[in-house]
């Protein structure tokens, strides 16, 4: 197994630390994923996680201007390992100004991410820093966990509003109850609702638009709202990690049972899973 | 005493309690003849910093002459009077500080724009003598580097890191966090940072070798001494004697000492007391990697894997710091290794020492009651 790639464009590192920033805030463990082609940041579906999962893909030609990777064998070409994305991302914060970033799998008293930058100095001998991020490797019978998520039949699927916006809405809700319903239909209504004893609040958004997925929702009543009732940290814990708006964003909802939720930035795409409650 | 600092001292002044409040939880104030000092020390007896200002800091500066006076008060206290540090500047014309031996107090005296005036009274008790004693013009390694330099090493180490590695060579200095040996090794985000002999204003090594010390109490004189813009000079021998960092200004000296990790125990395999062999610098060679790393496979690390800082046996212990360990308070750890504790002693400086320290002093640091202070 070997990886090696290299990161030079400032822009670049920039966007990679902020993706690893916006994952960490999602999970203190990750699976990481490597292929030729692509970075995936995985979470999968764990009681532990109270059933949430998560699928972060980033193409790495977008973000690396060298890589290199062997997998575990030709057919196998991958590698798969698990990290704590809050380490990667602690390292990868204080190296923004790096003329150069590298980051290897090595073995030092373990398995590690090896992540290390030069810097610019004053003088003609430039700062070098190394952080040894320790991961596990994950050996190929466990992969099949770690595959990409199917798309669910989903009842009704909305563009989000913007992101900031529900955040905010949901940090407050977040003070009257534990619990949130999440409503939507086919003609770009949106409606986050929490029921106490003592007080409802519901807050309507409209006009979001539904993504032309083709015509399988065509069979469905416009207005009827398909709804799932979620554990409001979870969704709390989504929004909170997201720095960047996305291009795209995208909520599937399946009827009493799963949101899914998709974020498409140009070259990172997003998908975070959040089973309904009864 | 009695004493008025005016303008931007006063912010000097309350960025020196600052950074003494990283280090211990009590402010000891001495007025001397030479200035005032200002001094703090942690529970463990590991740290200990000093702040002197000479009376020329002061717009006025006057003391009791020959009545030695010593007190010490919480820390948090005195921190309170200088609260929003940043507004002190814009606000604070002077600062009067004046004590009141009848009654156990001392005043601090604010006068604001605006004909606003502040008084805060703190009590304060009578406290023992706190010295630390150390030479540091005598180190084997003495280095100078503006505070930037260090704040920018600094910052790549997590601020929960405990301790910290510095080794040097004849031209380079290394920082590497220090994992315990018993923490699960697997855990740990290891950290590096190489930093050249030309960074520094000064770079001079007489002794190749590691320190290992704490790197929260650094951070209090990091503080202090990006804040007000001077140069911070390092000095160290060996492991298990203090490091000290020290700031200095005509008008004022601030000296941190901090213990270093000393290892009796032989058991890792550099026991020669020769330095370790640098890491190589050259992180642009990627050929160097282990290249396969097989779950199964047993570890050989490449060239690019860290030596451990060579261990000293216990015989390069100077005696009288063993003696001190012994009536210390006893530091947390496992018993294979421990932080030597500054000698607080009742020797004689010799008149080449930093007028921290009046040679006057006779007093040893009780390490528990006061009880056992003798006064002079």
């Amino acid at each position: 197994m070997k990886f090696r790639g290299k990161i030079i464009d400032v822009a670049c590192l920039n966007h990679f630390t902020r993706v690893i920033t916006t994952i960490s805030k999602l999970t203190k463990v990750s699976v990481l994923r490597l292929t030729p082609d692509n970075l995936f940041f995985i979470l999968s579906e764990k009681v532990a996680n109270g059933g949430v999962s998560m699928w972060c893909e980033l193409a790495q030609g977008n973000f690396f201007d060298e890589f290199q990777m062997e997998g575990v064998t030709a057919d196998d070409n991958e590698i798969c390992l698990e990290v704590a994305p809050e380490s990667l991302s602690r390292a990868l914060k204080t190296l923004q100004n790096a003329k150069a970033l590298k980051i290897k799998l090595t073995k030092k008293h373990c398995p590690c991410l090896t992540i290390s930058a030069d810097l610019p100095t004053l003088s003609s001998v430039s700062r070098v820093v190394t952080h040894d991020v320790p991961v596990d490797i994950i050996p190929r019978k466990l992969w099949h966990e770690f595959k990409e998520p199917h798309m669910p039949d989903f009842d009704v699927s909305i563009y989000l509003p913007p992101l900031k916006t529900i955040k905010n809405v949901v940090d407050r809700m977040k003070n009257l109850s534990n619990f949130l319903v999440l409503e939507a239909n086919m003609s770009g209504q949106m409606n986050l609702k929490i029921e106490t004893d003592l007080v409802s609040v519901t807050t309507h958004f409209k006009d979001l638009g539904n993504p032309p997925w083709g015509d399988e929702g065509s069979q469905r009543d416009c207005e009827a709202m398909a709804q799932a009732r979620l554990d409001i940290r979870k969704l709390q814990q989504f929004l909170t990690g997201q720095q960047v708006n996305p291009t795209k964003a995208l909520c599937n909802l399946v009827h009493h049972s799963l949101v899914h939720l998709i974020l498409l930035h140009e070259d990172v795409s997003l998908q975070y899973f959040i089973p309904a409650v009864a | 005493m009695d004493c008025v600092v005016t303008g931007g001292n006063v912010k000097v002044l309350a960025k020196a309690v600052q950074s003494l409040s990283r280090i211990g939880d009590e402010l000891y104030v001495e007025p001397q003849e030479d200035g005032l000092a200002l001094r703090s020390v942690n529970s463990s007896r590991s740290a200990y910093a000093c702040f002197l200002f000479a009376p020329l800091f002061f717009s006025r500066y006057t003391t009791d002459s020959g009545h030695c006076f010593r007190c010490k008060m919480a820390i948090k206290s005195v921190q309170a009077v200088f609260r929003s540090l940043a507004t002190l500047e814009k606000n604070v014309e002077r600062c009067h500080v004046k004590l009141d031996e009848q009654k156990s107090r001392l005043t601090f005296t604010l006068h604001c724009k605006h004909g606003l005036l502040k008084t805060h009274n703190l009590s304060f008790q009578d406290s023992e003598s706190l010295q630390a004693v150390f030479d540091k013009d005598a180190s084997a390694n003495i280095f100078k580097a503006q505070p930037r330099l260090l704040v920018d090493t600094v910052v790549h180490f997590p601020p929960s890191l405990e301790e910290v590695t510095l080794t040097v060579s004849e031209d380079r200095m290394w920082f590497k966090n220090h994992v315990e040996e018993d923490a699960e090794p697997s855990k740990s985000m290891l950290t590096e940072l190489c930093l050249s002999s030309d960074e520094f204003d000064h770079f001079s090594v007489q002794s190749k070798n590691s320190i290992t010390f704490c790197l929260k109490e650094l951070r209090g004189l990091l503080l202090f001494a990006e804040s007000i813009g001077l140069p911070i000079s390092i000095h160290f021998d060996e492991p298990g004697c203090p490091v000290v960092l020290s700031v200095t200004d005509t008008v004022l000296e601030g000296n941190f000492v901090l213990a270093t990790l000393s290892d009796d125990n032989n058991l890792h395999k550099n026991n020669s007391s020769q330095p370790p062999p640098p890491p190589p610098d050259d992180f642009m060679n990627d050929d160097m990697d282990s290249y396969l790393i097989a779950m199964d496979t047993s570890v050989v690390p490449g060239p690019s894997s860290r030596p451990e800082p060579s261990r000293l046996a216990a015989e390069n212990h100077r005696t009288h710091d063993s003696d001190e360990e012994d009536g210390s308070e006893h530091m947390d750890g496992p018993p294979n290794k421990k932080f030597c504790s500054l000698f607080f002693g009742s020797v004689l400086p010799p008149p080449s020492q930093m007028s921290t320290q009046p040679i006057t002093t006779q007093e040893v640091l009780a390490s528990d009651s006061e009880d056992e202070t003798q006064l002079e």
